[in-house]
């Protein structure tokens, strides 16, 4: 894993420093709200419903377990005993206090952390695909790419005033386990008579007008990967809309100008960089490779497993998934418990979860965008004692990728913007499905739930997805299908009317009765929709 | 009647104006009438409040209940952790933001 220089270091600390007395000046009131509040935003300090809340950014969500710790002890010494993973694969706390904030920043970047650009209309914390370095479907580990365009992305002055924020996932594989078409950027690193390069799809988003990002460029050479994104960025900077914050992202101004006219003046002002020589040598790139090696796998290790324990073996078959080294296995920790909230963990977990990584997974793990984490390089002969500690934590939930593994955003119980709670409704439907016990019949059924327009829990890509709408100062609940963030990604369908709180629960069943119904052999609840179109849902649901 | 509302600004609590000074518990609110933007200009430059503003609510015999869902979701605590809200021993809190 990527560890810090004497540069980041450096960089890291003063900056918690200048906060400091910044945040000083504020109380003080030597600073205004009006002063103070880009400042603070600029570290990642909201102010939310019931308090400040703080976003910390997890480089392409890899962790060890110091930082794991770390982030269970913010839980416990700076918030409420818990921390809430989201699908940018960052943590936020929900109960900060302002006059705390610097001497927390100050104990994350003990352990190389930090929450710069986790808000503003700057390049965000770059994601990546969860089980990278470990995937067997893999052409490389994605994360040097994703940790090089961090170094670049980082204070770079001229993208810390962006038309708005800016978010850039990187993979290496054809299976898409980032939603990496759904991001302002997309890259994915691909290989051409023996190179590699990356491949551009720029322009996807979520939020009020969801848009699936084109491919503007098949192939970039990999020592052009920074001029490139340059590029990309400089042609947004320029003409992305300033005027009107619902048009200023980047799929706007790709939509509107067409994607051969965008990739067009990309290439005249990647042409002009080109002429600059100021890429970064390939030296960093080579220099960032090695604390992504492989960690020392062990050969001729034993790959059966003693399946005489039915909840051992179905947390095997729904949680563990295949890896690139033989007796290995990557193991999914699910942050869905049956009626539990989607996400959060506690300090405790926290720390756990921290021990586990460090026994098991060669001191390392991962924050998935569905909000589960991951210990990517666990011994097949380890999975027994590590599910045992699992289950005793309450972190053994077999449920991965089915309907009880909801994403869900903060809603209404914690978010300013939102219309609507999300949680409950998770919550609910999570009880509904395990208590009817369809859960396993229904297989792969990615069910996404956001507050707001704003689409942070991902709504549009669900196969099953919701959208909370505020009607005439009700809660109320759009039902979506169709949507999804793999490799065929495709945006959700609203379905009709909306529905309350206890409709959305049925409205969520009967559609899944309509899938058990019509669907073919060996077809997820997702193919089945795609061969059958929307009105069989329709008519089931609104007669 | 019309209450004001904010965060205050050292740790971020919700705090409800009372007439002196800003409580946390939004029973303690009073009707501020014509005044909310003189009490919020003073009270916001003096630092005692942040991102402070003024909401319609009713009183009833339970107390003061604020119109917009927001807002109660605000007096009371995430819904979904009756652990952390203001009144954690109360089973029927929940159904009073809705
Ligand atoms: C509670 C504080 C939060 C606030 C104020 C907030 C605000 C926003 C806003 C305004 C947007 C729309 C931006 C746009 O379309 O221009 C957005 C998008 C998004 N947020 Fe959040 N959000 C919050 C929490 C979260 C959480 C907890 C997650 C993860 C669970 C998250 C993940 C995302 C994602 C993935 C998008 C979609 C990005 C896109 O449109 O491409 N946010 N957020
Ligand atoms: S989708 Fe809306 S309600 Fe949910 S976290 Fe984002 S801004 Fe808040």
């Amino acid at each position: 894993m990527y560890l810090y220089d004497q540069y980041d270091q450096a960089m890291v600390d003063a900056r918690v420093e200048e906060f400091r007395d910044q945040t000083r000046r504020r109380l003080e009131g030597k600073l205004s709200e009006d002063q103070f509040k880009p400042l603070r935003l600029m570290n990642g300090l909201y102010l939310q419903l019931h308090a400040y809340m703080l976003r910390v950014a997890i480089p392409y969500g890899t962790l060890n377990s110091r930082q794991m710790h770390m982030l269970a002890d913010i839980g416990n010494k700076y918030d409420r005993g818990y921390g809430h993973f989201t699908t940018r694969q960052n943590i936020q706390y929900n109960w900060i206090k302002l006059e705390e904030a610097p001497d927390l920043l100050a104990d994350l970047a003990s352990v190389e952390m930090h929450a710069i650009q986790t808000s503003g209309n700057c390049i965000r914390n770059i994601s990546s695909d969860h089980f990278a370095g470990a995937a067997a479907d893999e052409l490389v580990d994605p994360r040097p790419y994703a940790e090089l365009l961090r170094q670049w992305s980082s204070f770079h002055p001229e993208f810390s005033f962006l038309p708005r924020k800016f978010k850039i996932a990187v993979i290496a594989s054809d299976t898409d386990r980032a939603a990496m078409k759904l991001h302002d950027i997309g890259i994915q690193i691909v290989e051409r008579d023996g190179a590699l390069g990356a491949a551009f799809y720029v322009g996807g988003g979520m939020g009020r007008t969801p848009m699936v990002a084109p491919c503007i460029r098949e192939f970039v050479p990999l020592d052009q990967l920074v001029p490139y994104a340059e590029a990309c960025l400089r042609v947004y900077n320029r003409y992305g809309r300033r005027d009107n914050k619902y048009k200023a992202r980047i799929k706007i101004l790709v939509h509107e100008l067409g994607k051969e006219e965008y990739a067009r003046q990309v290439e005249e002002e990647f042409a002009h960089l080109l002429s600059q020589g100021i890429e970064p040598p390939l030296a960093e790139l080579e220099r960032i490779k090695p604390f992504f090696a492989d960690p020392e796998f062990e050969f001729g290790l034993p790959t059966g497993i003693d399946r005489s324990d039915p909840d051992f073996a179905l947390w095997v078959d729904r949680n563990a998934v295949p890896h690139k080294a033989p007796g290995y296995v990557s193991a999914v920790i699910s942050l869905k418990p049956v009626g539990g909230i989607p996400g959060d963990a506690s300090a405790a977990q926290m720390h756990e979860m921290a021990e586990l990584t460090k026994q098991y997974s060669f001191d390392e793990c991962r924050v998935t965008h569905t909000q589960n984490i991951v210990l990517p390089h666990v011994k097949i002969a380890d999975l027994h004692a590590l599910w045992t500690r699992l289950d005793a934590a309450g972190l053994a939930n077999p449920n991965i990728d089915t309907i009880e593994d909801i994403i869900a955003c903060p809603g209404l119980d914690y978010c300013s913007l939102a219309n609507a709670r999300s949680i409950p409704v998770a919550q609910k439907i999570s009880q509904r499905f395990s208590a009817n016990g369809r859960t396993a019949e229904l297989g792969e059924l990615k069910l996404k739930i956001s507050g707001c327009i704003n689409a942070c829990g991902h709504h549009h890509a669900g196969h099953i997805g919701i959208l909370g709408v505020d009607k005439k100062g009700v809660e109320n609940y759009q039902l979506l299908l169709g949507g999804s963030e793999a490799q065929d990604t495709s945006l959700a369908r609203i379905t009709g009317p909306g529905f309350d709180e206890p409709g959305i629960v049925d409205a969520v069943e009967t559609v899944t009765d309509v899938y058990l119904r019509e669907r073919d052999a060996g077809e997820r609840f997702l193919d089945t929709y795609r061969r059958i179109g929307m009105e069989p849902f329709k008519e089931a649901l609104y007669g | 009647m019309k209450i004001l509302t904010g965060n205050d600004l050292k740790s971020g609590a919700v705090v409800w104006w009372d007439g002196t000074g800003w409580s946390i518990y939004v029973n303690e609110a009073v009707d501020v009438g014509e005044r909310a933007g003189e009490i919020l200009a003073r009270e916001q430059s003096a630092r005692r409040v942040n991102a402070a503003y003024a909401i319609e609510a009713s009183r009833d015999a339970n107390g003061v209940r604020p119109a917009h869902i927001k807002d109660r979701v605000r007096a009371l605590g995430p819904t979904v952790r009756p652990d952390l809200t203001l009144k954690p021993a109360d089973p029927e809190v929940g159904n009073w933001v809705i």
